[in-house]
């Protein structure tokens, strides 16, 4: 709700003394409607709902005593709109502006359940009342998004309620920068953008490097498809991305910061400026934070869609108004980075996990994880797999778990082939290896890596031949051109990959790609093209056979490459519906209706013109009969 | 000096990009800032838009061009009265975007990145939108159409009129 103006904090006192006046006028709320406002279920129309709501209490005279909270992604995206209920932490899904009078007559008046509108898992067909008994959640452990479900992200209160900016009071006043960089350095904390450096280390040589003023940065550029964790922390908790940047700040001692935040994402924007502001009303930021004569301003720039501009010296290129290529980097951008000063960049999630530690402890963050990978790591899970959404879980858990336990298995029955990790810079890991834990080192060893987080599940309906070519696409689309390796390289493996889908393919296209692959690794400028060959190695390692049946039989049997495949009606399937016929975008479909008049009348099947059909799948969507086939 | 040049382009108002880049002329870096406004006034970045912008932050036209050509962000041309935008990501990816991307084209007769020459319609499409359960997602005027089926995209392009 909207934020009272209230006078800058001018002590740590008084941030508590806010924080427990806030605490008392929350708790006079005996109930909240949490709405989760996430992409997804704002796709879903959760916008509408809260208009919904609020007309509906108002009817029943309620406005006053329970509040209808917007929250950021709650992360169980399948199915959106969600609707969490407290105290009681009701949970209810896929709710539509139907169901709102009821919900407000039973459940908000009566703590009465309703029935339909609870979560069943698929498998055991048990009920869930609570998010803790949802399986996607129940095998989660959410620190960094813990918040999500309990703020609104356009409220500082309502942060302010969950314990914000303690972790700032707390570094500001017991520990000095130092004590602060060795606390984050011995957490174990690595960057969670793609490169798993250990975060304290780059704190420590920021801090040490010569030159004023110093930056700290965010990169909120969030550039690999099928990833959007970064987006829902900074939509749904923006204040404790700026509380890690302020405590990061203190630590390195930089009075500047810019939040560099992808295109596409406005609303991250928006809420990001929302709290700037009123962090800064409140003296949590800008000058004398807290009363400290700490200074610390913070900046949005607004990417326009480059995927490069998520590498760090094109991210800074960028800010700086210019094309963002990147540049060798013999100095590091600790020592020369934005406007030639020393500047700090960190990814998002590794913001939002600095206030936790400082909080919490060092010891408490290193007891989660493996030996070199510590605490968390939210993963998006995508493509096909039943629980589509947002996950955080502790580092070290293997991929099955995630795939199984939290994702809810593949659907429709089909068999789960591999799972892509790390975006257009990772791999494709088969089913052999799922037992593979969830740390850096290890991912990287199998072809993968952890990348930004993006985990995008195949089943074997998808080719991989087909996703190699997609990526390589989309790399060597967003290839910003400075170095020869990447932007040639690429083109060529993507015409060779091209090729191979078409069903030209040749014997030895298999080694040129891997020797190819392997030179433009070794050689390229920047992180683009030294991993943009994985997903083409990765898939060459472990489905070799799959592009061999594309070159040398000609066939792709996952039944996607459009040159490979033909599709046809099996007569005794069909039933001369004609739905295929006028779903034909190119009239390439005979038949599919009934001739001749009373006993007389026959059903006449479907029949595609293989000269005339364009491969659309039009007519294997539309067929309720699987009489369609794809051979 | 607007008012001067703009006699001899067609109606195109350039005041407000020139607004726009007086405000920001003293931060020599915010060049992308400013493109960013002002195609967010005028929808797109024309030659002339672009010239003007350029002379008021007193920086050669090629950089102007260069960043607009290099962010894919920036359109040179002006969109549709209907703007399409079809996600790519890879979640949309494996559940068949590029069908529904094809379809589009087909059905309303041009190509991704194209406006109709009754500027009724342009089409486009970007690499991931973020709402990856709700893939293959298309956004009509910044609505979200989740799952979509080429039946789906029958019905999308009937409601454009
Ligand atoms: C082509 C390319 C794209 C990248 N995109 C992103 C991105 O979108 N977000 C991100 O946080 N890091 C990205 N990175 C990694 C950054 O360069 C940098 O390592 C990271 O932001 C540092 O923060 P961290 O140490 O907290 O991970 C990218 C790197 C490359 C080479």
């Amino acid at each position: 709700m909207s934020t009272v103006a209230t006078a800058k904090l001018a002590s740590l006192e008084e941030l508590e003394a806010l924080r427990s006046s806030i605490r008392v006028e929350q708790q006079k709320t005996q109930t909240t409607v949490a709405l989760c406002c996430g992409t997804g279920c704002q796709a879903y129309g959760s916008g509408r709902l809260i208009e919904v709501f609020a007309e509906a209490l108002a009817k029943e005279g309620l406005e006053d005593s329970v509040r209808v909270r917007a929250t950021g992604c709650h992360g169980f995206c399948e199915r959106g709109p969600l609707v969490v209920i407290h105290p009681k932490g009701t949970f209810y899904q896929r709710v539509g502006p139907d169901d709102v009078g009821e919900i407000v007559a039973k459940t908000v008046k009566q703590g009465e359940l309703i029935e339909r509108l609870l979560y069943v898992d698929p498998q055991t067909k048990e009920k869930a009342q609570t998010e803790e008994q949802v399986g996607f959640y129940k095998h989660q452990h959410r620190l960094v998004f813990g918040n999500n479900g309990a703020i609104d992200p356009k409220s500082i209160r309502d942060y302010l309620a969950v314990g914000g900016y303690a972790g700032l009071a707390k570094a500001l006043s017991e520990l000095k920068p130092d004590e602060l960089i060795e606390q984050i350095t011995e957490s174990g904390l690595r960057g969670r953008g793609g490169g798993g450096f250990l975060t304290g280390r780059k704190w420590r040589s920021c801090r040490e490097a010569e030159g004023e003023p110093k930056y700290v940065l965010c990169n909120g550029d969030e550039g690999d498809p099928g990833a959007f964790m970064d987006r829902s922390i900074m939509e749904g908790n923006p204040h404790s991305v700026l509380e890690g940047m302020v405590i990061g700040a203190y630590a390195i001692g930089s009075n500047h910061g810019y939040i560099y935040v992808r295109a596409e994402y406005p609303l991250a924007v928006e809420n990001l400026g929302i709290a700037i502001r009123q962090a800064e009303e409140l003296g949590l930021l800008g000058e004398d934070i807290l009363g400290t004569g700490f200074d610390f301003e913070i900046r949005i720039n607004r990417g326009a869609g480059a995927f490069v501009c998520g590498e760090s010296t094109a991210l800074m290129a960028s800010i700086e108004g210019k094309i963002g290529d990147p540049r060798a980097k013999y100095i590091h951008t600790t020592d020369v980075g934005l406007f030639g000063k020393p500047s700090n960049l960190n990814n998002v999630e590794t913001w939002a996990n600095v206030p936790l530690i400082v909080n919490r402890g060092a010891e408490w963050f290193s007891s989660m994880g493996t030996e070199k990978s510590k605490g968390t790591k939210v993963f998006s899970l995508v493509g096909k797999i039943n629980n589509t959404g947002l996950v955080e879980v502790p580092m070290g858990v293997s991929l099955r778990d995630i795939i199984y336990k939290v994702g809810g298995g593949i659907p429709d029955g089909r068999k789960f082939k591999a799972v892509q990790i790390g975006g257009p810079s990772g791999g494709c890991i088969p089913e052999s290896l799922l037992d593979t834990p969830v740390d850096f080192e290890q991912l990287t060893e199998l072809g993968a890596m952890m990348g930004s987080g993006g985990l995008i599940v195949m089943d074997e309906d998808t080719c991989v031949v087909d996703i190699a070519r997609y990526f390589m696409n989309f790399l060597c689309e967003e290839a910003c051109g400075k170095c020869t390796p990447c932007r040639e390289g690429t083109k060529i493996m993507l015409d060779i990959l091209g090729r191979i889908c078409q069903g030209k393919g040749e014997a030895e296209d298999m080694d040129k790609l891997e020797a190819l692959g392997e030179q433009v690794q070794l050689t390229s400028l920047c992180g683009l093209g030294t991993s943009a060959a994985n997903p083409v190695l990765s898939t060459l390692q472990y489905f070799r056979e799959e592009y061999e049946t594309h070159v040398k039989d000609k066939r792709c049997p996952a039944g996607v490459c459009r040159q490979l495949i033909t599709f046809s009606v099996t007569p005794e399937a069909c039933t001369s519906c004609a739905m295929c016929v006028k779903a034909c975008p190119v009239e390439a479909i005979s038949g599919g209706t009934r001739k001749g008049k009373g006993k007389d009348r026959v059903r006449v099947p479907a029949l595609i013109d293989q000269d005339k059909c364009i491969k659309c799948r039009a007519c294997h969507e539309a067929c309720k009969f699987d009489a369609v086939v794809i051979s | 000096m607007p008012g001067e040049k703009s006699a001899s382009v067609e109606e195109i108002d350039v005041s407000a990009a020139r607004k726009i880049a007086a405000g920001h002329r003293a931060q020599g870096n915010s060049l992308v800032t400013v493109l960013q406004d002002v195609q967010t006034e005028y929808g797109y970045l024309s030659g002339e838009v672009l010239e003007a912008v350029a002379e008021e932050m007193e920086v050669p036209f090629s950089q102007a061009y260069g960043l607009a050509t290099f962010y894919s962000s920036f359109s040179l041309q002006p969109r549709g009265k209907h703007h399409i935008c079809v996600c790519m990501g890879t979640a949309c990816h494996v559940r068949g975007a590029a069908n529904i991307l094809e379809k589009l084209e087909r059905d309303l007769g041009i190509s991704s990145g194209e406006t109709s020459e009754d500027l009724k319609h342009s089409l486009e499409s970007v690499n991931c939108l973020g709402a990856c359960a709700l893939g293959p997602v298309v956004v009509v005027n910044d609505a979200y159409h989740g799952k979509v089926s080429s039946r789906d995209v029958d019905k999308i392009v009937a409601d454009l009129e």
